[in-house]
């Protein structure tokens, strides 16, 4: 863990002041017109954990994360962060009190390169009017760039890198922030499988030094290795949480994600445990999200 | 009370041809997401195609209104649709508006070029005709506007609710792609339904134009009466609309029925429909972050610093050479261009940077100018405080509509631009009506600056300090700030950027820029007047940035000299003034999906001839000629698409260096010096 995180690590653990979770979602609805996209949803997330929102495409994950990070507003339910009603408090501010997310569809700065993409997000956190000094950040940049894997891209232009490595590099954007909390929309796609496990341990790291880490993920393979605790969403309800092992044997899981209407089959399925439930059918092509975005 | 039902029934029968219009304006910016802010200009220039017919051809006034409906509007509106708005949906408010812009100034062009000024009337449908109501009497022509408001109303109505086509319309809305694989042409529909807001707003026009007078600029301004009806219906509800449309009628009546005739007050009729859109653009609720990145933008290179101080001195350098040699005349062109190139500046750092547009420019000008000339202090002092009033101006433009975005905020300062134009500039504490003020030239640090060449010299020092200020911004933390804000306004706030206050900031800094302009160029002139600092300036302004390369130092020092010389030019051929105006909005819409302008391209033209010519010097050399023509001609073509390939990858890794880095010769200062002689 390199010095940078240290401090952070306790500034984290220090940080807060309240019991109870970092993020709670309590009973939030989100309608567009006739079509309820999050349905009374309730969770948590906690320091030092890394928690999973899973569901088929059209879930409501995304829309979850909108509604946390502010861009979505409820129609019914409360956000509470650190133990606060942020419910109404505008993006920029719930940012500031450390919040940071990434985004399924890429929200990288285009035209700017890999390394001033993080460099515009530090001047962000140090304020905008302190964005007229020249920035004594560029070490800690570098050393951002290298922690998430992407410092050999770094002077690339940020539309012209690939899929996987512009999520690392909204990764890295957020963490320029030092984020008590991390929202990660499926941060793993476009990733190979070498790049993948780095991933995951980047998490457990960042998990390590008391942030709290929600993330949408299809790859289920990372969930299960990476995540403490996980959410399945279906048609805009929680239908299960739980540790992985719990998720791996829940029918209503298995319901949702393979399309079982028969109890008896879906037992027979569970009992079996996962192997039933191979890879290829869990991973859902993340082809279609319409709904939040 | 007679005389309130006079005014009412006055107001229903404007809302009525307003509705009218605004409905058009909701149908193609619901099925296309292009708000078309040259609608009002089409229904303008369709009431000329109308006059045409009816009066100088003599068809008969059903054919002719036949003809205009249902042949001449739908035309223009599916052509419009096909060749010049097409896919504008998803780009970016800086090139939808900078596009419909330029197609409002090319029909403004092509109606002048087509039927120079001159008296026409066009008298109203069933003259002579009306009917004694309740005391009074109402025309045949007045009820004949409401009845075929109401008819558009429920013909709209049945059309998207009850037919195929109408539910297609509906669908494309939502979802052009989605529609497309069930089968439904989105194009179709998107042409269908410009070709119908295209007849409407001829419809409206033609209904008005016997009350309004066949004038250019008259019925183009009564398209922002049909804005503020739509923007009440927030774009996509027609019965909004409607009320909208038929309440801005009444207050517009009550208005010219009530208020004093004499004093500021009075000027304020002129300005009700401005003042009701600002009005209803405030009352706007607050914009969601768009999510979903906007793609595909492109910025000039930055120029090393030694590049760009170079060019800067080598700019001077010739202003002072060529300032002694020319005539008083001449010289005060060079100033106006330089005054233009400033404002252009004032457009990099809004437009070309942070991807707003603002219809307000040149009446910043004017604020500036005028605050100059009031505050009386004809030296640095004086210019900064200049510039600092016209940029709290700016920033009161921007504060009211600090929550919400794009559109509606170059909306908001076509509003206020137009309030300024009708009523502030105007007023007797201003430049009073039809009138000027004089203003003296500036003084430096006690030193004044009486001859026109040397002031010239010092406009064009102003011009390169700010370019190099904008430069050095354009590098730093803030300039990066500004661009991440254009590529992706949601992920700048979820990194805790608050944008509004931020954007407040920019438009202020712009308008401030822009007043200092002004002040300079009052004291360029001597004297100054409201007339310079009209509305439409903005306009050609905007296209103009846009030709040249609204991204670029270069781009505004081009840009200024181009604008300087349009009205030279449409002096010096008279006969084909509106096309010069038809020229910009073409090259506008041609180059308005590229926002880096005839700048860059000239640069990468430049690049690509050098190469093709050093090729071929090379080609010389080896023993071996190319044998065969057709083969020769494959690899000149294989060079060709390589060399084009070269030139983007170079300009792509330019950007990529980023901040103050580039080290490949800077394009940005390209051209900037032996096109400035050019101009004079």
């Amino acid at each position: 863990m390199s010095s940078l995180a240290e401090t952070f690590a306790g500034s984290h653990r220090a940080s807060g002041g309240h019991d109870g979770p970092l993020l709670e979602v309590d009973h939030v609805v989100v309608q567009f017109g006739g079509v309820t996209a999050v349905n009374e949803a309730c969770f948590t997330a906690d320091p030092g954990t890394v928690t999973g929102l899973i569901g088929p495409n059209g879930a409501g994950k995304t829309t979850c994360f909108n509604v946390i990070s502010g861009l979505q507003k409820p129609t019914r339910g409360t956000v509470r962060f650190q133990g606060k009603d942020v419910s109404s408090t505008p993006v920029h501010r719930r940012s500031k009190r450390g919040m940071g997310r990434t985004f399924q569809r890429l929200e990288a700065f285009g035209s700017l390169s890999v390394r001033d993409n993080v460099k515009v997000a530090a001047d962000i956190h140090r304020g905008v009017l302190k964005g007229f000094l020249p920035g004594g950040h560029g070490k800690n940049i570098d050393a951002l760039l290298e922690r998430v894997g992407i410092a050999a891209y770094a002077d690339e232009r940020a539309d012209s890198i690939p899929t996987g490595t512009a999520r690392l590099l909204e990764l890295a954007r957020c963490l320029a922030g030092d984020p008590k909390l991390l929202l990660l929309d499926e941060p793993s796609s476009g990733l190979d499988e070498t790049e993948t496990d780095a991933f995951g341990d980047l998490l457990r790291d960042l998990a390590a030094e008391g942030r709290a880490i929600l993330m949408v993920e299809h790859d289920m393979d990372l969930v299960m290795a990476v995540c403490d605790v996980i959410h399945v969403l279906d048609f805009g309800s929680i239908i299960a949480s739980g540790d992985p092992a719990t998720i791996r044997r829940d029918p209503a899981v298995q319901k949702a994600y393979l399309g079982y209407s028969d109890e008896d089959d879906a037992e027979a399925h569970t009992a079996t445990d996962l192997p039933a439930v191979s890879d290829d059918t869990m991973v859902i092509p993340a082809a279609r999200e319409g709904v939040g975005s | 009370m007679s005389s309130f039902l006079a005014f009412t029934i006055f107001g229903l029968v404007s809302g009525a041809a307003y509705a009218i219009a605004a409905s058009g304006l909701v149908l193609t910016y619901s099925t296309t997401r292009v708000f078309n802010i040259a609608h009002g200009a089409l229904g303008m220039l369709l009431s000329f195609v109308f006059w045409d017919f009816s009066v100088r051809q003599g068809m008969p006034t059903l054919l002719a209104l036949f003809l205009v409906l249902f042949v001449v509007a739908p035309a223009i509106g599916w052509f419009l649709q096909r060749f010049v708005a097409r896919g504008l949906g998803d780009a970016p408010v800086s090139v939808s508006l900078v596009v419909t812009v330029a197609i409002l100034v090319a029909t403004l062009g092509l109606a002048q070029q087509v039927w120079p000024p001159e008296a026409r009337s066009v008298q109203p449908f069933f003259a002579g005709t009306s009917y004694e109501m309740f005391g009074f009497f109402i025309t045949a022509h007045q009820i004949l506007t409401i009845v075929l408001s109401l008819v558009v109303a429920v013909g709209l109505y049945v059309l998207l609710n009850r037919t195929r086509i109408g539910t297609a319309m509906r669908a494309s809305v939502d979802n052009p792609e989605l529609l497309k694989l069930f089968g439904g042409q989105p194009e179709r529909v998107a042409a269908l339904s410009w070709a119908i807001g295209t007849s409407l707003a001829a419809l409206a026009g033609v209904l008005l134009v016997s009350t309004v007078g066949l004038d250019y600029f008259a019925l183009l301004l009564l398209v922002i009466n049909a804005f503020a009806a739509a923007i009440l219906g927030r774009l996509q509800n027609l019965p909004l609309t409607f009320v909208g449309a038929m309440s801005l009628g009444l207050v517009t009546s009550y208005a010219s029925g009530y208020l004093p005739t004499d004093g500021l007050l009075n000027s304020v009729r002129n300005v009700v429909p401005a003042l009701f859109l600002f009005a209803v653009i405030v009352l706007m609720p607050q914009a969601q972050l768009r999510i979903g990145q906007v793609k595909g933008i492109v910025s000039a290179p930055l120029p090393s610093p030694f590049k760009a101080l170079s060019w800067s001195g080598a700019l001077l350098l010739g202003v002072a050479l060529i300032a002694g040699a020319l005539s008083e005349a001449n010289l005060l062109l060079v100033g106006t261009a330089a005054t233009y190139a400033i404002v252009m500046l004032s457009l990099v750092l809004l437009t070309g940077y942070g991807g707003h547009v603002s219809l307000a420019q040149i009446t910043f000008v004017g604020v500036g100018a005028l605050a100059y000339i009031k505050i009386d202090s004809p030296n640095l002092v004086g210019l900064l405080l200049a510039g600092l009033v016209a940029a709290g101006v700016g920033a009161l433009v921007a504060l009211p509509v600090i929550r919400l975005t794009g559109l509606y905020l170059a909306l908001a300062t076509l509003a206020f631009a137009v309030i300024m134009d009708r009523m502030i500039f105007q007023a007797d504490f201003a430049f009073g009506f039809n009138g000027s003020l004089s203003a003296e030239r500036l003084s430096i640090l006690g030193y004044q600056v009486d001859s026109t060449a040397g002031y010239v010299w010092v406009m064009a020092v102003f011009f390169v300090l700010m370019g190099l200020a904008l430069l050095v911004v354009r590098a730093g933390p803030l300039g990066r700030m500004l661009v991440a804000l254009r590529d992706s306004p949601a992920a700048c706030g979820t990194l805790g950027l608050d944008q509004r206050w931020f954007r407040v900031g920019l438009f202020a800094a712009s308008a401030g820029m822009a007043g200092i302009a002004g002040a300079l160029y009052s004291g360029l002139r001597g004297t100054v007047g409201a007339a310079e600092f009209q509305f439409f300036g903005s306009f050609t302004l905007l296209l103009l940035a846009v030709v040249f390369g609204v991204t670029s130092v270069t781009g505004a020092a081009l840009g200024g000299v181009g604008l300087m010389m349009l009205p030279v030019l449409q002096a010096d051929y008279p006969g084909i003034a509106g096309l010069f105006f038809v020229v910009i909005a073409v090259g506008a819409i041609l180059l308005a999906r590229d926002p880096n302008g005839l700048a860059n391209q000239l640069f990468r033209l430049g690049r690509l001839l050098d190469r093709r010519f050093g090729n071929r010097i090379r080609e010389r050399i080896p023993v071996l000629p190319v044998p065969g023509g057709s083969l020769g001609g494959m690899r000149e073509q294989a060079r060709a698409e390589h060399d084009a390939n070269a030139a983007a990858d170079h300009s792509l890794t330019t950007v990529g260096l980023g901040g103050g880095t580039a080290t490949t010769p800077g394009p940005d200062q390209g051209p900037a010096q032996s096109k400035e002689p050019a101009g004079v």
